[in-house]
């Protein structure tokens, strides 16, 4: 007997519609909610598409995070998988060790402490506009993604990791690289090996010269006590570094380019703003940008809404499908800034990996949109629609350039 | 209303200060959730709810 092949994740939104999720996703969450998927590798994994399915699947600690477990799939992840003798962030472990590394950071990205940055973040962005606004737009049109969406997150945290002042310009260099598909694959390595030994120079500065950020505190609280090597230090930076920069950079672009196109909602968001935390939720339901996971392996058989996933088998959820389920979000494909119960969105995740960055990436992006709608109540793409770039080969979507005018 | 919190479970996500500030808070060490407010006010009441409901550590349980 031959079984038909196993279709692809589905990564492409439908031509014309770069905002819908993954084409294919819809009719799988309404037809066969745990499906399976075939991997670039030649392997499988069940792809979960309900909300509800999500949920239980992140929450349940049966399902593995770490990248040795067996079943475990790789395939397709960003930088290729675990590569031999690097050191995982936390973000690829399970408890205990997660639990014991997470908690030394965070502190860092509470609440509180994040609302004290806050101050700062709005004289980043400040700068970032100011800087916009003295471009000599009739040449050509300035490019928001390289103007704002990037450096911002950038020098966020540049600033946390204690990247001194005289290193941003190299460090935004550097992590711009990484990020552009303007450059071959050759200059994108040589480039995430330059950061790497820049990370490295780095966390050698703090432990001869610990400042007030987190790597120095993790010097000092940590390292010096034995309780990390100096390669858990490298993985936490390049950890944070990572899953801040590319994610928001890509938020804030997109949330921009929404509220160009829908005059009606910036509008109101512009006369009240204080409707800007429940619009970021909203946006970030409304875009779920991880394109490409979480996933986990089957630690032992476990029952998802009626299937069952046996141990050793891997799992990919589909974020974009989790936050587009109409039996959570009724009229799901409409962006609602009013909406009530936006909040319960899964975009950072869900379980005891949820986005440790999350109040940061919720200050960051209410403070950019905030102040781009004060400060360039006019600002429209230059571009039409069709002619703007969206990453859809990348495992985190957004616009790989977004051409502005006002 | 009687909330009670799971220390060893929370993840510090924060979500629950930002819903429900007055009942809600994070450990200045570790960033681990410290109850404020363990029987809050009838005007609390539905912001736990909501805490408990994205918890994304399920750390809060509350019993009416």
């Amino acid at each position: 007997m031959t079984t038909a092949p196993l279709p692809p994740l589905p990564t492409r939104p439908p031509s014309g519609c770069p905002f819908d999720p993954p084409e294919g996703l819809d009719r799988l969450r309404a037809e066969e909610p745990l499906s399976k998927v075939a991997l670039d590798d030649g392997t499988w994994a069940w792809l979960a598409t309900r909300y509800a399915d999500v949920r239980a699947i992140l929450g349940d600690a049966r399902f593995s995070s770490d990248t040795n477990t067996p079943g475990y799939p790789v395939s397709g992840m960003t930088g290729g998988g675990p590569r031999p003798g690097a050191t995982r962030g936390f973000i690829r472990m399970d408890p205990p060790e997660h639990t014991r590394l997470r908690r030394m950071v965070t502190r860092d990205f509470m609440v509180k402490r994040v609302e004290e940055l806050r101050p700062t973040l709005q004289k980043l962005t400040d700068e970032l506009c100011d800087a916009m606004e003295r471009v000599d737009r009739s040449e050509h049109p300035v490019d928001l993604v390289k103007a704002l969406a990037l450096p911002l997150p950038s020098l966020a945290i540049s600033l946390l990791l204690g990247v001194p002042y005289e290193d941003h310009e190299t460090f935004q260099r550097l992590t711009g690289a990484l990020l552009s598909r303007e450059i071959s694959e050759e200059d994108r390595g040589a480039a995430r090996a330059e950061l790497l030994e820049y990370i490295d120079r780095l966390v050698e500065s703090k432990k001869s010269e610990p400042g007030d950020d987190i790597l120095s505190r993790l010097v000092t609280e940590r390292y010096d006590k034995g309780e990390l090597t100096h390669e858990d230090l490298v993985a936490f930076a390049v950890l944070l570094l990572v899953a801040g920069h590319e994610t928001t950079a890509n938020m804030i672009g997109l949330s921009a380019l929404t509220l160009m196109l829908d005059r009606d909602t910036a509008g109101r968001l512009r006369e009240d703003p204080a409707l800007i935390r429940g619009a970021v939720e909203e946006l970030l339901r409304f875009h779920s940008i991880i394109r490409n996971g979480p996933r986990r392996a089957a630690l032992e058989d476990v029952e998802v809404g009626g299937q069952l996933i046996r141990k050793g088998e891997g799992v990919i959820v589909a974020v974009p499908s989790a936050n587009r389920d109409e039996d959570v979000f009724p009229d799901a494909g409409r962006l609602d800034i009013r909406r009530p119960n936006a909040q319960h969105h899964v975009a950072f995740g869900y379980g005891i990996h949820q986005c440790l960055g999350q109040a940061l990436a919720r200050a960051e992006l209410q403070v950019v949109i905030t102040t781009l709608l004060r400060r360039f109540p006019t600002m429209r793409p230059a571009v039409p629609l069709e002619e703007i770039p969206f990453r859809t080969d990348m495992v985190i979507y957004g616009c790989h350039a977004l051409p502005v005018t006002w | 209303m009687q909330i009670t919190i799971d220390e060893a479970k929370c993840c510090g996500a924060g979500q629950c200060v930002l819903v429900a500030p007055e009942v809600f808070d994070q450990r200045d060490e570790d960033g681990i959730v410290v109850l404020l407010d363990a029987s809050p006010a009838a005007a609390q009441h539905a912001a736990v709810r909501e805490a408990a409901t994205i918890c994304p550590a399920a750390a809060i349980q509350v019993r009416q």
